[in-house]
């Protein structure tokens, strides 16, 4: 059994390696993937774009007040 | 609202248009060029022929390609949710975070599993396999696009919830409600399918080179037969769709109805204006136009698309503004004061818990739940500014109707003259199928200025403007980002459009992946 799964979990390996091996545009556009959630997770989610409630209040109760007042102001 | 800043509410909404406009330019393709790979390679199963291989194989790195560069760019939407948009955020955040948590789960597995088998799996698992594979890829890109359209479509026409006024969030009182609601319906099958017609034009314009430039003549032609028939009947459908939601519009959205029709007096037997220039403002107090420097018209067209009777009265602008007793249309007016009395409702309900004042609090809740409906319409004293901008909406409207007959012309075009095989002699029409891809995207994104602009002021229809669901955040840092998002996706854009002609140019026969 232990060996089958083993088996198994080397031909998914093997599967994914050869692909990513014997890639020749998909190089390009990996790099350009990998530059892109570079940028938008930790440039822009961490620099530009916190979420405002969660950098302001601690709990929901919190926000849900502070919301409600900006609703009725 | 008290201090709003104008110009923070314009510079988010513009950011936010940027953003969706352009993840919008790399969406439509992924849908329908998805289905169409996965119905040339069912060719190729059935057949054997290693042409449709061949064919199959070379859609299916432009499909690559525009999936990489545009993949996850819609990520930037969320971002802005939470930061730009933080009372809408928080007051739709159960409604929103079941349709999009199953989009992260099930389309975004479903997709990058098979993917994989896509793109490594040619001579590693069976044909059928990879068949499956294909066309499992497809069904997960379309999945994925209707968690994002029906939460769309949930802020058109909310919804299977009931709004709680001690979290101040919307909860989902019926998930069914939600997915199944016309609205959610009719958007997703209308804006997938116009997926579907980009995708099929984009095939015929690079088909359309190979011919004019006398290359891969067979490989062109027989990619040509499977766009132009998936996309003459993609066409039909949209027609169906689209008449389906101009029905929900009327009927939902009546003032998006009149605004993209320009109609400022509703009438019985309204006509429809088949195309018409509307004359410039005189008066910059009212910047929407009123009347027609040009118009040709289809009689009785307008109330029969509303509600299917050449007969029926179709409220104008100013039957909605002033209100109509004889139609039973309620006046704007009337439901500023009704939104009001909600507001401050709601304002009482908290200030009462606060006290204790018990009979208080039943009391606000009982008077805000009973004007609920119309709680966005208080932030506002004059109703002209919930009319939304008229030309842009009525012009709109027409660039995606006469494309999308252009289109469908194009594709029975198209499919006659390969009958006859007749078409590569015909050059005019291969640049008319060229130049036809740029106005596949303009049609495309002409659709969403309709739904988008044509809503406003509403964030929700009727419950949220936009100016109350901003954050209070710097408008500098807006103006910032919306720059920095326009540089990072005209790049992306700039490296699609490279990426793809360099591998048009090398043409089906160069391999790889």
């Amino acid at each position: 059994m232990h060996r089958i799964i083993l088996t198994h979990l080397n031909k998914i390996f093997r599967f994914y390696y050869d692909g990513f091996r014997g890639m020749t545009y998909g190089k390009k556009l990996w790099i350009i993937i990998l530059i892109k959630l570079f940028v938008l997770f930790f440039i822009l989610k961490l620099f530009f774009f916190q979420d405002f409630l969660d950098s302001k209040f601690d709990t929901d109760q919190e926000k849900s007040n502070y919301v409600i007042e900006q609703l009725t102001k | 609202m008290e201090n709003i800043d104008l110009g923070l509410v314009d510079w988010s909404r513009a950011q936010f248009a940027l953003t969706a406009m352009y993840h919008w330019v790399f969406v439509p393709l992924t849908l329908g060029l998805a289905f169409i790979v996965a119905i040339m390679e069912s060719i190729y199963v059935k057949t054997g022929k290693e042409e449709w291989k061949k064919i199959t194989l070379f859609w299916m790195k432009l499909f690559g390609i525009n999936f990489a560069i545009g993949v996850a760019t819609g990520i930037i939407l969320e971002f802005e949710f939470g930061t730009n948009w933080s009372n809408y955020s928080w007051f739709v955040g159960d409604i929103f975070g079941a349709p999009l948590a199953i989009e992260g789960i099930m389309a975004f597995f479903l997709e990058s599993t098979f993917i994989a088998v896509m793109f490594f799996g040619w001579n590693k698992v069976s044909k059928k396999f990879h068949l499956l594979s294909s066309w499992l890829v497809a069904f997960g890109a379309n999945l994925s696009a209707l968690w994002i359209l029906v939460a769309n479509a949930w802020m058109q026409n909310p919804v299977g919830m009931r709004f709680n006024p001690d979290t101040a969030r919307n909860e989902m009182e019926n998930f069914w409600e939600v997915l199944l609601s016309p609205t959610a319906v009719n958007k997703f099958l209308h804006t997938v399918t116009s997926g579907y017609v980009l995708a099929a034009l984009f095939v015929l314009g690079v088909s359309a080179w190979f011919l004019l430039k006398k290359r891969e003549q067979l490989f062109a032609k027989r990619s040509m037969v499977v766009a132009a028939t998936f996309g003459l009947f993609s066409t039909l459908f949209l027609v169906v769709t689209g008449d389906e939601s101009a029905r929900h519009i009327a009927t939902i959205q009546p003032m998006k109805f009149a605004a993209m029709e320009a109609l400022y007096d509703g009438q019985n037997n309204a006509p429809l204006v088949a195309i018409g220039i509307l004359e410039l403002p005189q008066d910059p107090e009212h910047p929407n136009p009123r009347e027609f420097a040009y118009k040709i018209e289809i009689p009785n067209m307008l109330s029969y698309m509303a509600f299917l009777s050449p007969r029926a009265f179709v409220p104008g602008i100013n039957d909605l503004i002033n209100g109509n007793p004889e139609k039973e249309i309620i006046s704007y007016y009337e439901k500023i004061r009704r939104g009001k009395l909600a507001i401050q409702a709601l304002k009482n309900y908290k200030s009462a818990q606060k006290s204790g004042d018990a009979a208080l609090e039943e009391e606000s809740l009982k008077i805000f739940e009973t004007h609920y409906p119309y709680f966005g319409y208080g932030y506002y004293d004059n109703p002209d500014k919930l009319i939304p901008n008229v030309p842009i909406s009525f012009y709109s409207f027409r660039i995606m109707v006469i494309l999308g007959v252009h289109f469908g012309i194009l594709f029975m075009v198209i499919l006659y003259f390969l009958y006859k095989r007749k078409l590569e002699k015909m050059k005019w029409l291969l640049w008319v199928s060229i130049l036809t891809v740029p106005l596949a995207y303009i049609a495309s994104e002409a659709g969403w200025v309709l739904a988008e602009v044509g809503r406003q002021p509403w964030v929700i229809q009727d419950l949220m403007p936009t100016l109350s669901a901003v954050s209070k955040i710097d408008q500098t840092s807006v103006q910032i980002t919306f720059w920095l998002f326009a540089a990072i996706f005209t790049t992306l854009l700039i490296a699609e459009i490279k990426i793809m002609l360099t591998q048009i140019k090398k043409g089906p026969n160069e391999g790889g992946h």
